[in-house]
């Protein structure tokens, strides 16, 4: 009953909010993936497979980082590995999208890409935690360039159309003004007397300094126009050279203002573990990771596969694939075992041998939408007028987060990350047509950047709902469901095992794909060793 | 090619600039959500995987069609599908009211070539929610 107490009264936005999930992608993401916790990623360089696999067979579903990952360590290990792909190309999300690209959506969409040469655009993962240790390993053994991935830029935007009148604010006056109207205010609450039953008296006199340095108060403890907060804040004229040297200086923001403008709500997007700095990206496109394994492995892959049924029995794994250049057509491979990567949003519609927890488990999961749009401006105007390099700027438009981007600066032309958005926003979205979603996100971008109008030239809009090789962005577990079928997801059943995002506690990361492999390889491998029986 | 196609863009973006300058905003903003039909959700998210149409689409895996599908027969299906979801698709019981479920679990049943004329009501929908512990 408590839903339909509240429900009527809400607007969709409201509710949105109410959960954490308006204008602040990371708060949004983890009310989305139902993790309180630390995702911190436990891989270390992995000793190799240790004795060998002699020869015996793994049959792979999917040529994503999960696949190529079991593909390059298995065959490292002695087995013989083959891997079915449904896409042309391998990587599966790990993904870049460059001119000359074709790609084709659910519904018939085909999009060219026209970005002109060495422009580019990840509709996948796109930056990489400095923790994330399994990826960045294989990048290091892989020989994959990584370049620093800019996440908070203190001169992008935050933007509410509610807020000063729609104008996009800069972060670091929102985060001086918030953190120096705090600050002012607990000052005020240390000195006269409020604090003095819960913080001792040393301990007061060192809150006061602190609250000083960290918020950028005057002797006086205000937050004040003047040298101090704009030394946090920014000046209204920055100081220069010659006569007319002298700066001006801004003036804060009240704390009343502040609080009510709401714009704090995205501060903590970028302070939270997964995109604290440093964040890496491969230099030339996320899909660096991708080819590089495919240097390794890429001979083993069968492109054009997609799987219809998979069986095993006592002797082994047997999968029947269509080629999808053949409709119709039926092949089968078969294989002592088998890792499958295929994402769960397809795998529940494919008929699979396994015991009625795992496929229970397997059916179990939502997928989470998200939709991207890549624009290429003719220009940096973001660089040349707004000084933004690299970053991100979030907005409660229904674009959501869009993303300078951190390499080439300087140069002429960009691509901008024009829109990234989850869930409700990115369903809608992803119910339009390619071409009126970058209509739209050219549309509400203009609220913040005017330059779009004249210096947009082409786009490419990828929604996840509408991949043909995933049908979906990521397995959305939520507590109650991991509780229920996690561990049946993970545990081997007879000569098959699963791997991918979807197995892992860190959903939509690459790190995810690699870890649950690295799992599902390891379990793999102590059934063969064990004799080859399942 | 090239041009082609960015003339084929440009005519596109034209195009549905004018379709959509009516009623139908690509965007639920916060007025129109509480007012929100079962067609508007429709629109703006179902038709995301399930196509305007309703006859889905097929890649490695379908969007199952909602045009003529015998599974609508009963209104209880589609409305546990939009409360909890299940595998390629998202739940949306945090963020529709009962009686939005029932709206568009109602519009999907008497659109798209099906002809069910036994509404769906709200307190169905919420007799499927899990039960709150007293």
């Amino acid at each position: 009953m408590a839903e339909d107490t509240f429900m009527p009264t809400m607007t969709r936005r409201q509710m949105l909010r109410m959960i954490g999930m308006a204008g602040s992608g990371a708060l949004m993401y983890q009310a989305m993936t139902g993790l309180g916790f630390a995702k911190e990623s436990p891989y270390r360089p992995p000793p190799p497979l240790a004795g060998s696999g002699n020869g015996q067979s793994v049959l792979i579903l999917g040529a994503g980082l999960a696949g190529l990952v079991a593909a390059y360590e298995l065959g490292k290990a002695g087995y013989k590995v083959q891997v079915l792909e449904y896409n042309q190309r391998l990587g599966g999300r790990n993904w870049t999208l460059r001119g000359g690209d074709l790609y084709t959506e659910l519904g018939g969409h085909t999009q060219r890409c026209q970005f002109d040469e060495g422009q580019y655009f990840n509709p996948g993962p796109w930056r990489i935690p400095y923790h994330h240790h399994g990826v960045l390993d294989y990048c290091r053994q892989l020989g994959v360039a990584l370049e620093p991935f800019v996440q908070l830029n203190h001169n992008a935007y935050f933007h509410r159309r509610d807020a000063f009148g729609g104008k996009p604010q800069r972060i670091r006056e929102v985060k001086a003004d918030f953190n120096g109207g705090v600050a002012e205010l607990l000052a005020k609450a240390t000195s006269t007397g409020r604090l003095d039953d819960l913080v001792t008296k040393e301990d007061r006199e060192i809150l006061l300094e602190a609250m000083r340095e960290w918020g950028g108060l005057n002797r006086d403890f205000s937050y004040a126009a003047g040298p101090v907060s704009n030394d946090y804040r920014g000046y209204a004229r920055d100081a220069g050279g010659g006569a007319h040297g002298k700066p001006d200086f801004s003036t804060p923001v009240g704390l009343h203002d502040v609080l009510n403008a709401r714009l704090w709500g995205n501060l903590a997007a970028s302070d939270q573990y997964e995109y604290q700095t440093t964040m890496m990206q491969p230099v030339g496109g996320m899909d660096a990771i991708g080819k590089a394994f495919g240097r390794e492995v890429g001979s083993h892959v069968r492109y054009g596969a997609k799987v219809v049924d998979i069986a095993q029995d006592s002797a082994g794994v047997s999968v029947a694939y269509e080629d999808t250049k053949a409709p119709g057509s039926r092949h089968v491979a078969k294989a002592d075992w088998c890792v499958c990567t295929i994402p769960l949003s397809i795998l529940s519609q494919i008929p699979v041998q396994v015991g009625a927890a795992m496929a229970a488990a397997i059916s179990a999961v939502p997928y989470a939408a998200s939709n991207k749009v890549g624009i290429q401006f003719s220009r940096r105007f973001w660089e040349e007028d707004d000084a933004i390099y690299g970053g991100v700027s979030f907005s409660d438009l229904p674009i959501g987060m869009m993303s300078y981007p951190s390499h080439g600066f300087g140069t002429k032309k960009g691509v901008l990350l024009a829109s990234y958005t989850f869930f409700v926003e990115a369903l809608e979205f992803t119910a339009l047509d390619p071409a009126e979603r970058i209509r739209a996100a050219l549309e509400y971008g203009k609220q913040i950047h005017p330059q779009y109008a004249d210096t947009y030239e082409n786009g490419m809009a990828v929604a996840w709902h509408r991949s043909p090789f995933t049908l979906g962005c990521f397995g959305n577990w939520s507590d109650q469901m991991r509780e229920k079928h996690y561990a049946d997801l993970c545990a081997m059943d007879g000569r098959i095992v699963l791997a991918g995002e979807h197995a892992s506690y860190l959903p939509a990361w690459q790190e995810g794909a690699i870890l649950s492999s690295l799992s599902a390889i390891d379990q793999v491998h102590r059934r063969a060793l064990a004799g080859g029986r399942a | 090619m090239k041009h082609v196609t960015s003339m084929l863009v440009a005519c596109l973006v034209t195009f549905s600039a004018a379709a959509q300058a009516a009623d139908d905003p690509p965007f639920l903003d916060q007025k129109s959500a509480a007012t929100a039909d079962g067609h508007a959700f429709f629109t703006h998210i179902c038709q995301a995987c399930h196509m305007a149409d309703g006859k889905g689409a097929a890649g490695a895996g379908a969007y199952p069609a909602l045009a003529a599908n015998p599974r609508l027969a009963s209104a209880l299906y589609p409305a546990a599908m939009v409360l909890n979801g299940r595998a390629g698709m998202p739940a949306f019981g945090n963020v529709l009211s009962n009686q939005q479920i029932a709206d568009v679990v109602n519009y999907v049943r008497t659109h798209f070539g099906n002809d069910y004329h036994d509404p769906l009501t709200a307190a169905q929908v919420q007799a499927l929610r899990p039960q709150e512990k007293p």
